[in-house]
């Protein structure tokens, strides 16, 4: 995993709350066997004016000009800001899968749920959770948004706020390490635990 | 202080903690093709062999068509889902994984093989790249949703990192009114708490009305823990669940059935134990349940109105509703049971039992699906269940209703093999949720138990049994 370092990006506004990972990845997506490939295909249903399926041409596909990834000004964003109990739904990662491929590497929103939120830190997205306040301020500003996981804050030209996230999490993210080969350190333990473990429950 | 059964779970699978987070050893892995391929590709690449192979039990099930599937593999029309289904058994050859394939007699959604195989056993964890995993918490174990990625740590450490969730139980107590089932229990619960309700929880569903119902029943409701925005639905054991794991085929034999027992009986929360926060719920308030919307919280009583949005005080909340009604093509404060349906669909992983089988049947026998429904499915959790309700005769009282009696699989509850709706078709069903396009892209999805499926499929607009 590559190591995540400080970001200066706009962000694309998503103004809608429960955004479920089905809007995010639609199901038919889901069958790839790869992991990479989908960004062309996030928030399908609402991007493009027509069905998506795998395999079709997304280049020529009729766009909804009025979704706000559309709009010329946020196509560089790595940021993405949204409203409450954003990632809802389907435990699939393809959706983060799809947010990174995409080029969003932060989500910026009052809530998470929490399959998404964990999932978002395995494949290398902040995922940073702000006051309703605060992400109403983000969503009145337009300029550039620097989010600095080091210090955890998320500063624009008005105001700077802080943010919380889990220490071993961050410490992860900022050097870019792989969680089996870190879990596969205390494979002792583990071979402990589990000869102890069946035999207290012989019949597992 | 007690412990709630939760922390119980937690606590005896816990092989380190490290700033808080918990590295808990998982008993069960179970394993489907869609959340799978990117998890064996990764071990591949990292040339990591499996921690414990029989901790590991897979199964087709998102993908497959649930008709006439003869022909094995080939019979999958879409290469796509050909693929995935071929990947699975590919990487459970490969890796020399238990699988259980496509035409197998015992092959169903993997939410209800599990359990009936004795896959799930009481006081395991189990996960599975689904989040409805939570469904086994029913049996009293610790069941989990998770990602690829962690799919894959599973396979490779057989343990998973885990933050504590804390603990909510939800109490529902009394004799539930006729005709209402587990699943309008959960849609009622979803409606009042919220689906974020119980984000960052476990839930423990409690109170003499669980008690009371069977261990399909309880498995409806913790299937629906997520909808709630809880990973973990979780019910104490009783002597109801031992008597329906003792017999299932990989349960324990003999004495060690016996010590098993002896210690299932020990997985029930504390009474003294301390839960972050309690519901309380009468059953006596509950109806049954019709969602109207594009969450399973907008939900409302069989005999109630949609509701309107203008009369929603908190401002995110009303938006969400106008959207919901102009996605969903209804108009506020229309009684639900004058909205009429052009398809049916019973099935998926809340509903697709022998007992919800049985429940849609006897509302159904010797009636006829009304003229505007165009399609009625009925798709069997698994093949021992199509297996069952055919011994009983319940596909005939299906067929002769006029609906269509399938193989088993996921099917329309999430339209990933060729059981979908069009744009514009109403749906009423028995699965999980009710997401804008979830059934078919344009479709609209109303969320309902077996028994008012069956009667609104005769009716033709919603109704109750």
């Amino acid at each position: 995993m590559k190591k995540f370092e400080k970001i200066t990006s706009i962000a694309a506004p998503l103004d809608r709350a429960n955004v479920d990972t089905d809007a995010i990845i639609p199901k038919q997506f889901l069958k790839s066997i790869h992991r990479s490939g989908f960004g062309p295909n996030l928030f399908d249903e609402w991007r493009y004016l027509d069905h998506g399926e795998p395999g079709m041409d997304n280049s020529k596909r009729p766009l909804n000009m009025d979704f706000v990834l559309n709009q010329e000004q946020y196509q560089s964003a790595k940021i993405l800001l949204a409203r409450e109990n954003f990632g809802c739904g389907s435990s699939r990662e393809h959706a983060p899968w799809a947010l990174l491929d995409h080029g969003f590497e932060i989500i910026i929103a009052p809530s998470f749920a929490d399959i998404f939120y964990n999932n978002c830190f395995k494949n290398g997205i902040l995922p940073i959770a702000l006051s309703d306040s605060e992400v109403d301020a983000l969503f009145n500003y337009s300029g550039e948004i620097t989010v600095d996981l080091e210090n955890q804050s998320v500063s624009t030209s008005e105001g700077s706020y802080q943010f919380d996230v889990d220490s071993e999490r961050k410490r992860r993210l900022l050097n870019g390490l792989d969680d089996i080969g870190l879990t596969l350190q205390h494979a002792d333990k583990i071979k402990a635990f589990e000869r102890d473990h069946f035999n207290a429950h012989p019949w597992l | 202080m007690g412990l709630t059964l939760y922390d119980k779970l937690m606590e005896s699978h816990t092989v380190l903690v490290d700033d808080g987070t918990s590295l808990i050893y998982i008993d069960r892995q179970l394993i489907h093709e869609v959340t799978s391929p990117q998890a064996f590709e990764g071990l591949k690449m990292a040339n990591r062999e499996p921690w414990r192979l029989s901790a590991s039990l897979a199964v087709p099930d998102h993908n497959v068509p649930t008709t006439d599937r003869s022909g094995g593999v080939d019979s999958i029309v879409d290469p796509i889902s050909k693929i995935q289904v071929e990947t699975l058994d590919k990487n459970c050859d490969e890796f020399g994984i238990n699988e259980i394939k496509m035409n197998d007699i015992r092959q169903g959604v993997v939410h209800v093989v599990g359990p009936e195989q004795g896959a799930t056993l009481p006081g395991m964890t189990v996960v599975c790249g689904d989040s409805h995993t939570s469904t086994h918490g029913a049996l009293g174990t610790l069941s989990f949703g998770i990602g690829t990625s962690e799919v894959e740590h599973v396979l490779a450490t057989g343990c998973l990192w885990q933050k504590k969730s804390k603990n909510l139980k939800i109490e529902i107590n009394g004799e539930l009114n006729p005709f209402v089932t587990a699943k309008d229990i959960v849609l009622y619960v979803i409606g009042q708490i919220g689906t974020a309700g119980g984000t960052g929880f476990a839930i423990e569903f409690a109170g003499s009305t669980i008690e009371n119902l069977s261990i399909e029943g309880r498995m409806t409701i913790c299937n629906m823990a997520i909808e709630a925005g809880a990973r973990v639905g979780i019910v104490a054991v009783d002597d109801k669940t031992i008597d329906y794991v003792k017999s299932k085929p990989m349960a324990p034999k003999g004495d060690d059935l016996m010590k098993a027992i002896d210690y299932w009986k020990t997985l029930h929360s504390d009474d003294d134990a301390k839960f972050d926060k309690v519901v309380s719920i009468a059953a006596s308030d509950i109806k049954p349940q019709v969602t109207w919307g594009t969450s399973p919280e907008m939900v409302v009583s069989i005999d109630g109105n949609i509701p309107d949005p203008k009369t929603v005080s908190d401002k995110v909340k009303a938006t969400s509703y106008s959207n919901a009604l102009k996605y969903i093509n209804l108009e506020a404060n229309t009684p639900i049971n004058s909205v009429k349906v052009d398809k049916i669909f019973i099935g998926s992983c809340t509903n697709s039992r022998i007992e919800d089988m049985r429940a849609a049947a006897s509302v159904l026998k010797g009636k006829k699906i009304a003229p505007n429904i165009k399609l009625a499915l009925a798709v069997p959790g698994s093949g021992l269940v199509k297996q069952q309700a055919e011994s009983e005769g319940l596909d005939k009282v299906f067929t002769d209703a006029g609906f269509e009696w399938r193989e088993p699989g996921c099917s329309m509850c999430l339209a990933m093999n060729a059981d979908k709706l069009e744009p514009g078709e109403r749906c009423a069903s028995t699965s999980n949720r009710n997401f804008e396009g979830r059934q078919g892209q344009g479709s609209f999805t109303h969320l309902v138990s077996p028994s008012v499926a069956a009667a609104t499929a005769i009716a033709g607009h919603f109704s109750n049994p």
